[in-house]
């Protein structure tokens, strides 16, 4: 027996790649669309990797420091480093904003990291692909390539300018910004500090109040303005453990002891994925649904009006003793080609598209290979329209009046 | 092999129920015997199709009897569990249009009934090859149909209906879109291989070119059948 449908698609070849072309693209839009996603969760991973931390401890019920804001005592770490089983704990500060470069300004998240006694600290970069870490205390950067920041620049974040000495790779928020490594103090500065005119009116308010002025007690007014300006939060605090710990049992005792909420790598993960782009990935998900919906009906118009053309001969099928199957079968094959045909131009242009989306965007053989079997179900499902035309076609009506 | 290829006794068929039934065939007996090649004759609406397509086992009858060959196929009901291999092995069809599938070609028009009954590819292409040949369109083979003429087209579905050696042919006006030439060639081909084949032949015409040619016509009017003796010219 011969293939009725790939005899007919070698006939129609024009119309199936037309068709399979233009249902190519859409799926190559469905693909990236869920390489979208697979970025955003792999940003999300990327920055909890990067920033080599089992544990995060973040302010008291809050979901800090990424997803929620948060604040704790700059020297909450002292009491953490003495808890059992803890290896390191360094500040760090997370702050998104624009960084500025001459008249070029760029979305950044900036992290404030504090000083490594010796090697690095959790919270620094892991690894540079070019220059070096920080190593002065104030007003050097290490800037992730992706932010355009090239080795010397200077770059401007709020009153304080900046050189690049560092840069990374794939260092990025959730959101997908690049990050901008500066000194803890600098950025406790940009992210807490007040304005000079806050500054001065808090001053006066101070000034004017008789419990802080004391005209008998020198000092104490000069101790509040000090306590005043200086800035003793940070964000979070990170933590590594020392081999062999469990990280839930380490978090549970610092829980405990320090009053303060934290987090594992795996709490932490299912935050990002589950809580900051949750609303993305419905967004997402609704777009591969209307995406599914579209495809489905070019490929059951396109079915149906290939079959519509072929209804004489499929009476004439019919009438010369075409079993049903082989007619049904013949249908749902040439469905099954053209969702082939548009698996193929979609993954290829897919995979050229990557590059050109501003934000990552990863695709994984496993969606790949989900979304093949999505298109072969829809196409499937996209013929039985037509099929059961073609099967209700009265084999009488190929003999005519 | 029994005395007639086709039998039909007192047919009926009613289309419809109550008041807007319709009698198209009231009672029609033929006898068409192995070899032979009828003309069935009638008027509009005088219930030519409703036959063909009862024979052709796609309508089913309303009462009376009809044997193909040794087998009886419908007898007040179809005997004949079926149909489809009945009309696939049985009975071969050419229609007034060549109706050939345009995405295969020649060859393959041809050679996809024996495919359909389960011979091998390159058995039923040799078959088709043989018909084809014997039509006189070989040289046509590799071809599609739409780069056939109209007497090639004819000739090719003329092959796909012979391709299975069915022991019937039923043609629905088969030279209605030729010309005289061609229809004769046509009508020659039909009685060669009714000869060849000892195929009974049934022709459904109103063309009065090939009239003549029968031997024997049965005239249908308002759904009864008469027989005549035709002059049997061309082919005596
Ligand atoms: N499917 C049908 N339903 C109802 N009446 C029909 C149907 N097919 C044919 N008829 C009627 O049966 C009669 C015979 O029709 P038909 O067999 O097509 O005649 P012919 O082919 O000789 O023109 C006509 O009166 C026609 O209107
Ligand atoms: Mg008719």
């Amino acid at each position: 027996m011969i293939s009725l449908a790939g005899r007919d698609i070698l006939h129609a070849w024009g119309k199936f790649a037309f068709t399979g072309v233009g249902l190519g693209l859409l799926i190559g839009v469905t693909l990236s669309m869920a390489g979208v996603y697979r970025g955003m969760v792999d940003d999300g991973k990327a920055l909890l990797d990067n920033s080599g931390a089992d544990l995060w401890v973040v302010q008291q019920d809050t979901l800090g420091p990424y997803a929620e804001s948060s604040s704790l005592a700059d020297d909450a770490y002292r009491g953490i480093l003495t808890m059992p089983g803890v290896a390191a704990a360094a500040n760090v500060t997370y702050l998104t904003m624009q960084v500025r470069k001459g008249e070029r300004d760029v979305r950044a998240m900036v992290v404030g990291i504090a000083p490594a006694l010796r090697g690095v600290a959790p919270g620094w970069p892991p690894y540079l692909v070019a220059g070096r870490q920080i190593t002065r205390s104030h007003y050097e950067a290490v800037a992730d390539v992706s932010s355009g920041f090239a080795l010397g620049d200077r770059l401007a974040i709020r009153r304080s300018q900046y050189t690049v000495v560092g840069l990374t790779r794939r260092m990025v928020s959730s959101s997908g910004d690049p990050m901008v490594f500066i000194p803890l103090k600098d950025a406790q500065e940009a992210q807490f500090l007040k304005d000079n005119d806050a500054i001065w009116q808090s001053r006066r308010r101070s000034e004017a109040n008789p419990s802080f002025n004391r005209p008998g007690v020198p000092g104490l007014f000069d101790a509040v303005i000090a306590s005043q300006s200086s800035n003793a939060s940070v964000n979070a605090v990170l933590v590594t453990l020392k081999p062999g710990q469990a990280p839930d049992v380490v978090a549970e005792s610092i829980r405990r002891w320090k009053r303060l909420t934290v987090y594992t790598r795996a709490q932490m993960e299912g935050i990002l994925v589950g809580k900051l782009i949750a609303t993305s990935s419905r967004q997402i998900g609704m777009f591969l649904v209307i995406l599914a919906i579209v495809s489905a009906t070019i490929v059951a118009f396109i079915i149906y009006s290939l079959t519509m053309d072929k209804i004489r001969e499929i009476a004439v099928l019919k009438l010369i003793g075409t079993r049903n199957r082989t007619i049904a079968a013949m249908i749902m094959q040439q469905a099954v080609a053209l969702g082939l045909i548009g698996f193929a131009v979609g993954k290829i242009s897919a995979t050229f598209a990557v590059p050109i989306f501003p934000k990552y965007v990863l695709l994984t053989p496993l969606d790949a290979l989900a979304g093949l079997f999505v298109v072969l179900v829809i196409c499937v499902l996209a013929s039985l329209v037509s099929i059961r035309m073609a099967l209700k076609v009265d084999p009488a009506e190929a003999i005519g009046g | 092999m029994s005395d007639y290829g086709i039998r039909i006794e007192g047919l009926r068929k009613r289309y419809g129920k109550g008041d807007t039934a319709v009698d198209a065939l009231k009672d029609v007996n033929m006898q068409v015997a192995p070899g032979e090649v009828v003309g069935l004759i009638g008027p509009s609406g005088s219930g030519k199709s409703t036959l063909l397509k009862s024979l052709g086992a796609v309508i089913e009858p309303s009462a009376g009897r009809m044997v193909l060959g040794e087998q009886v196929i419908y007898d007040d009901g179809w005997k004949v569990r079926d149909l489809r291999a009945l009309r696939r092995d049985k009975i071969g069809f050419v229609f007034q249009a060549p109706y050939l599938i345009p995405f295969l070609d020649v060859t393959d028009n041809v050679a996809l009934l024996p495919m359909l009954a389960g011979v091998a590819n390159a058995q039923a292409r040799a078959r088709a090859l043989e018909l084809l040949t014997a039509l006189d369109v070989q040289h046509r083979a590799r071809a599609m149909p739409s780069q056939l003429s109209g007497g090639e087209q004819q000739r090719v579905a003329i092959a796909r209906g012979l391709v299975n050696r069915p022991p019937v042919i039923l043609a629905d006006e088969p030279t209605a879109p030729l010309d005289s030439v061609r229809a004769m060639a046509v009508i020659r081909i039909l009685n060669d291989m009714a000869r060849t084949y000892e195929t009974a032949i049934i022709v459904v015409t109103h063309d009065e070119k090939i009239i003549p040619t029968f031997k024997r016509i049965y005239h249908i009017r308002d759904g009864v059948t008469h027989e005549e003796a035709g002059e049997g010219r061309a082919f005596a």
